[in-house]
């Protein structure tokens, strides 16, 4: 039972990194129907910001994080600015491939930035944790779950409350009418990836917290959030989070039991079952679990 | 009709490979010229060249599924993996619990093909389901299993960071892989492997070009172009796609089995994601639907690191060292990035769209209009 309760802590964590990022892809395809491959590049280079302002400046997490999602905002907007909109009206796919090459454009120096170090976020709460009834708790899960929840919650009101929230969603809905009732849509598209990026600077601090610390291949976990999306319906918010809880804690699950249940599949399996999962839904629902099916036409 | 060779009376001689006298005559001394290189160019020239000519292969695979269905697969590199190991499993030496059976060439690059080309059919069912980018992201899954699987399966392939040895370049006795001669001519390795990459390209590149002026191609475009349109024209949309895919998998299969036949080695962890995302760049960069596009985009990305070490010297914020701003790999990969971009903005239709376009310049000079 405890060995349960640990690997759900874990997933719960894993899908809290998730969910920031998967909210950020489907901000970014409900407003202009682009699925962004450099998304992954963007947290890192949000990740790098965190820890460079942190560790390098020494300038209190809060700020860095705080500077750091907004120099990932502002990258966000410059890639949209910049790439993305000269190819609005284009193929869906056009699109989606041009975002390769924004994410190895983007990828390629902050990798070098990186380099080989270990690198820290500086984050406070370090690698403590407390023991409730014989499992252990991380301060680092307690924080990544509770600024996910809180950030999701915020999102929504925004979403629900706000004018901007509004015509964000009529955006969402219909471009066109929206742009007849007078919303700048052009405005929205570049809010809705500042958004995303400033999202996914705090997913990939969170990524970037644990004993690994901060390396070239913590942008696997930006990959990994692409399961997530598909499960949940890429255009559906609801489906990001249930998408990134259902990969979160099947990839925990098999990281924990799989050893012991399957051992035939390999080690490091539990780093694949986000796609197996993907497959799977894919299979019996071509559109993910809440993703809006296409309505066809003659 | 002699003297006016763009006017086509019969939808044979529109529909032909090569319509014109002078097309054919260019060709046939282009090939004799590509041939004829392989004697003067030096080593390494050679095998880069060598390594365009499967690439091609490859990306012509990804251009009949991708640029004519329309059927966007990121998943190219694990088609090519499952060709890397068929071919090095059919072709290659059993070694310390390796598995091998080191058949002859035209048994095993064959082979490959199939196997990938197998596996390509019964993935596709499922793909046909799909649309769009969800494709894109199944195709994405596929390559992450794959590369899991190659590092698992020890007796195939070799395990992670062990790796093995491909499929043996021989043909009826005759190895391509030593050196040897050929009536009295020494021949080096790279040579004999630079004109097999040829003859299979040319074989490759004839049967993809017949392919997409048949009735398949034309179905493979009416999908493309809109998938209900061919649907009430007749098409049957499941089975062209799992077709599309079955020869796009045969392609990569065979480009993968021979593709590490330069290198003398296949590593498991080549197989992924960004060898997928190279592939779909020299699909954008060479021009989507064109066979001719898939060989320059193959050549021009293959071509270009080596291109830009030259420029590499020239440029001052460049060094080898680390202390340097970026290394030339490093400005490679974003040079590469930056093509993706730029060639999706600015010339969709790609290098073989730029061609076309000079080539119409060119025929209506001086009046360009």
């Amino acid at each position: 039972m405890t060995t349960f309760i640990q690997a759900t802590i874990a997933g719960l964590s894993l899908a809290s990194i998730y969910a920031l990022l998967a909210l950020g892809f489907v901000i970014i395809y409900k407003a202009m129907q682009v699925v962004s491959f450099a998304h992954p590049a963007v947290m890192l280079f949000g990740a790098y910001m965190v820890s460079w302002f942190a560790v390098e400046r020494e300038l209190g997490f809060i700020t860095a994080v705080i500077l750091g999602a907004v120099a990932a905002g502002f990258l966000g907007w410059l890639s949209e600015r910049l790439v993305i909109s000269p190819m609005i009206g284009k193929p869906l796919f056009s699109i989606a491939i041009l975002t390769i090459g924004l994410d190895i454009v983007i990828r390629t120096p902050i990798n070098n930035l990186i380099g080989l170090d270990i690198r820290g976020v500086g984050a406070p709460w370090g690698f403590n944790s407390w023991t409730v009834g014989g499992a252990v708790l991380p301060h680092r899960s307690v924080a990544m779950i509770v600024t996910a929840v809180v950030i999701t919650a915020l999102l929504m009101l925004f979403f629900r409350y706000t004018r901007v929230g509004l015509a964000m969603r009529a955006t969402a809905i219909d471009q066109e009418v929206a742009l007849a009732q007078g919303i700048d849509v052009r405005r929205i598209f570049a809010l809705a990836w500042m958004m995303a990026g400033a999202m996914a600077a705090v997913a990939g601090m969170f990524a970037a917290s644990d004993l690994a610390g901060l390396t070239q291949s913590s942008y696997i976990v930006g990959i990994k959030a692409l399961p997530a999306i598909v499960v949940g319906g890429l255009d559906s918010i609801n489906g990001a989070i249930v998408g990134a809880l259902v990969i979160g804690l099947a990839e925990a699950y098999t990281a924990t039991y799989q050893s012991g249940a399957a051992p035939w599949l390999g080690s490091n399996f539990s780093q694949v079952v986000p796609y197996v999962v993907l497959l799977a839904v894919l299979l019996v629902k071509p559109h993910g679990l809440f993703g809006s099916a296409e309505v066809e036409r003659v | 009709m002699k003297g006016r060779p763009s006017l086509f009376t019969r939808y044979e001689s529109d529909s032909a490979m090569l319509p014109t006298t002078t097309q054919r005559v260019w060709l046939v001394v282009g090939l004799i010229i590509v041939a004829g290189a392989a004697i003067w160019l030096p080593r390494d020239w050679l095998i880069l060249i060598a390594t365009s000519f499967i690439a091609s292969v490859g990306v012509i695979g990804l251009n009949l599924v991708t640029g004519y269905a329309g059927q966007v697969s990121l998943g190219h590199a694990f088609f090519l993996g499952v060709g890397a190991y068929a071919g090095a499993a059919f072709g290659g030496e059993a070694t310390d619990g390796l598995i091998g059976f080191g058949l002859d060439i035209l048994i095993w690059v064959p082979l490959a093909g199939l196997t990938a080309a197998v596996i390509g059919a019964a993935i596709a069912p499922i793909a046909a389901r799909l649309k769009g980018l969800y494709l894109a992201f199944l195709t994405l899954g596929l390559v992450f299993l794959g590369e899991h699987i190659f590092r698992e399966w020890d007796s195939i392939t070799g395990g992670p960071g062990v790796g093995r040895k491909p499929g043996i370049l021989t043909l009826g006795g005759w190895r391509f892989d030593i050196d040897g001669q050929i009536g009295g001519y020494a021949v080096t390795r790279e040579q004999q492997i630079y004109w097999l990459a040829f003859i299979v390209l040319i074989i490759m590149a004839l049967a993809a070009k017949n392919i997409v002026r048949s009735r398949i191609g034309r179905a493979f475009a009416a999908v493309r172009d809109r998938d209900i349109a061919a649907e009430v024209m007749g098409i049957d949309l499941t089975r062209y796609k799992v077709l599309a895919f079955a020869v796009s998998s045969f392609y990569a299969g065979v480009a993968g089995s021979l593709l590490f036949t330069i290198t003398g080695f296949v590593n498991p962890a080549s197989f992924n994601l960004l060898l997928s995302f190279t592939y779909i760049a020299m699909v954008v960069i060479g021009g989507a639907a064109s066979i001719t596009g898939s060989i320059m985009g193959a050549t021009f990305l293959t071509l270009l690191p080596r291109i830009i070490d030259g420029v590499g010297g020239v440029l001052p914020f460049l060094e080898v060292s680390s202390q340097g701003m970026m290394s030339t790999s490093q400005l490679e990969r974003i040079v590469f990035g930056a093509l993706i971009i730029a060639f999706l903005i600015f010339e969709p239709r790609g290098l073989n769209g730029i061609w076309l376009r000079l080539r119409t310049y060119w025929k209506a000079w001086p009046f360009s209009y």
